[in-house]
């Protein structure tokens, strides 16, 4: 019997940064590596991206933010979701954000930080061994 | 263009160059395998008369300043002046900006560009939930006149034009300069800039969104006759390609939906305002990407210039010689910029560059080497302005007009944008125009289509990113970056609250009511605006009242 449970990811973009190239990119290419992705689209706040994730029953959230606001944004989704009870899910990000901050956000909890120009089966890869999936059938 | 003798040894000629390249029984013949621009347009290997025959000199290729200005708007072009040095910048608070314009004043630039922060930018105040983490990180913070006054400080409007970056509270910002000049004593037919204010290429790409499509337009449009009658020297819109580009446009994509949006513009104000379309088409500018591929950007402005001066006359029936006229300003390909080894940059930059000034642009703006980190630093945009001052003084490009013009190969690329570039026109036409078509989600599924079959050929190798997927260094070593202050956004909300608390509050709700009342009614909203901005009344509470009246409109999230 196959049960092996499909990957459920959130692309989401925090703040209000409205440079989505990199996230629908990385959303299309979740989808077609056979994740189940769900978009939450621009200008979501940290407490509806946590509230999304919870609702729409995610293993992984992906954020992007090329505005420079990262540190607090993604940082502030982390906090939500284990203050909701859901500090299981894997959070990682991408987007701008220089060397001295990915340590920062690393110690903060995001899982990972892949850079401008990293290739899709990198971060694929990355997903299907770093991340299982959470939810009991 | 050519007699048929020509044509005929030109046929003849390239039989026999195949047949050489054949018999050479060389592996590292390359004239078989398909190479194509960056937009995927493919390119061979050899162009001769033949790929032009078609053309008419006098009517396709013919002069700068004459119709369709295929070679360039004005008749001198750089000859009779160089391209506007504007490079956009904007940075933490006003006073931050302002130093920094400063300094590209004194290292030569001659224009002014404005960078707003993402607050700023959607209509939010430093102080609002929203804006927490973002103030001042990509560009400036402006909550009130009082920022806008700090900005400027010392900058004399009547002898330097600004570009402003800003598109659903351009009206804000526009009257808080409008205001400024005025202050200085700069009466407003001598003020000149730009404020982008283009929404259509909002809801396609770059997506700083806030009211829904029809009273976006109808804002544009108050703008427009705003600054026919009272600014006449004001670019009040700039039509632009640029970030449907940088979203992963192709290079005919690009320039189609770009020239689609300005038709919806120009239609919108006719039918609106009942205005004649040459009272304000001549004040009607644009704005490209100048990407990787050299020739099929300078391809991509020769097509604009020539597709647009043939849609005021023969469409839009514009009387009117400039009304004819595409001007546009360019900006080096951000998206091209790589986060592997940083200085290489530099070298995009510059073919960028060139490619804009060979395509005849009338302003540059060019990317700093950092931009993949963070916001340029001084020393990064000191080398981005010299970038165009080399190619302006020291390349001998600017020497003759529109050096490419009779190319083979650059003339044929110009008809194959052109062409398919009138083919996605026609689509669109018949979807009803471009608002209908942004609702259908025409535009955006091209781009997002575009965008990731681009990222399919670099992940796979067809397109090659020296530094990304060939060339790779073993190590990078960090580079010096840009770091905001992060007591900006404590500092900018104290002053907002300083500002709140010294304004006269009665002056300031009694001009947004009056701007709420000018809202729901058909009255240009401008001169409510600036008697808003005048009050102190804050950008938030000015774009309040707009959100209120309009609604919000949210982003569907296609990809």
């Amino acid at each position: 019997m196959d049960s092996e449970r499909k990957i459920r990811v959130l692309v989401a973009k925090p703040g209000l940064d409205g440079h989505d190239r990199g996230a629908k990119v990385v959303a299309r290419g979740f989808r077609d590596a056979g994740f189940e992705v769900v978009y939450t689209g621009l200008h979501q706040t940290p407490e509806q991206i946590a509230n999304a994730a919870i609702q729409e029953d995610v293993d992984l959230v992906g954020l992007s933010c090329l505005s420079g606001a990262h540190l607090y944004l993604f940082l502030e989704v982390v906090r939500l979701l284990k203050e909701k009870g859901a500090g299981d899910i894997t959070v990682i990000g991408g987007g701008i954000i220089p060397a001295d901050d990915i340590a920062k956000l690393k110690e903060g909890g995001i899982k990972e930080v892949f850079l401008p120009g990293v290739p899709l089966n990198k971060i694929i890869k990355w997903v299907k061994e770093n991340v299982k999936p959470l939810r009991v059938v | 263009m050519f007699s048929d003798t020509t044509l005929a040894q030109a046929r003849q000629g390239l039989k026999n160059w195949f047949a050489t390249i054949k018999e050479a029984k060389s592996d590292d013949v390359s004239v078989d395998k398909r190479l194509s621009t960056i937009s995927d347009l493919e390119v061979k290997p050899i162009y001769t008369p033949e790929d032009i025959k078609d053309l008419d000199f006098a009517s396709d290729i013919g002069y700068p300043g004459d119709y369709p200005f295929t070679r360039g708007c004005q008749p001198t072009m750089y000859r009779g002046k160089i391209w506007t040095f504007r490079m956009f910048s904007g940075l933490g608070s006003g006073e931050d900006t302002n130093k920094r314009w400063r300094h590209l004043l004194s290292e030569g630039e001659t224009g002014l560009s404005t960078a707003f922060d993402f607050p700023t930018l959607m209509g939010y105040d430093s102080d609002s939930p929203r804006a927490r983490g973002e103030v001042g990180k990509c560009g400036v913070a402006i909550d009130t006149l009082v920022d806008f006054e700090i900005l400027t400080k010392n900058i004399p409007l009547d002898k330097v034009t600004t570009s402003m970056t800003i598109n659903p509270p351009a009206s804000v910002m526009w009257a808080m300069y409008l205001a400024v000049a005025e202050k200085q004593g700069v009466s407003w037919d001598k003020i000149g800039g730009t404020i982008q204010n283009d929404m259509l290429k909002e809801f396609i790409a770059q997506k700083t969104l806030m009211c829904p499509p029809e009273p976006s337009i109808r804002l544009i449009s108050d703008t427009v006759e705003f600054g026919t009658k009272y600014v006449p020297r004001w670019n009040t819109i700039s039509i632009s390609g640029y970030h449907i580009r940088e979203a992963g446009a192709t290079a005919v994509q690009e320039l189609a939906f770009t020239l689609a949006d300005g038709i919806a513009y120009v239609q919108d104000v006719i039918d609106r305002k009942g205005l004649d379309v040459d009272a304000f088409a001549p004040r009607l500018s644009f704005f490209f990407d100048s990407h990787m591929d050299l020739f099929e950007e300078i391809a991509k402005f020769r097509a604009a210039r020539r597709m647009w001066a043939k849609i005021m006359r023969n469409r839009f029936k514009a009387k009117n010689p400039r009304s004819w006229w595409l001007r546009f300003h360019t900006q080096t390909a951000g998206c091209s910029l790589t986060h592997q080894q940083p200085y290489n940059n530099i070298v995009r930059t510059t073919s960028e560059a060139l490619a804009a000034v060979l395509g005849g642009t009338q302003s540059l703006h060019t990317n700093s080497f950092d931009e993949e980190f963070c916001l340029p630093s001084e020393f990064a945009a000191t080398i981005a302005l010299r970038t165009q001052q080399i190619i302006a003084e020291e390349t001998g490009v600017i020497n003759t007009i529109d050096p490419l013009a009779g190319s083979y190969f650059v003339e044929a690329l110009t008809n194959q944008i052109e062409q398919e570039a009138w083919e996605y026109i026609e689509k669109i036409d018949k979807m009803g125009g471009m608002l209908a078509a942004i609702e259908k989600g025409f535009p955006q599924r091209e781009v997002a289509n575009a965008a990731y079959h681009f990222k399919q050929q670099v992940d796979n190798g067809e397109k090659t990113v020296v530094g990304v997927n060939k060339y790779q260094a073993k190590e990078e070593p960090p580079i010096e970056i840009l770091k905001i202050n992060e007591k900006i956004e404590a500092e900018q909300i104290k002053r907002l609250q300083e500002v709140k608390q010294a304004r006269d509050n009665r002056k300031a709700t009694q001009a947004l009511n009056d701007l709420r009342a000018a809202c729901q009614s058909e009255k240009n909203v401008m001169p409510y605006v600036i008697e808003a901005v005048k009050a102190y009344a804050t950008e938030q509470e000015i774009c309040d009242v707009y959100r209120e009246v309009f609604g919000e409109y949210r982003d569907p999230g296609y990809f």
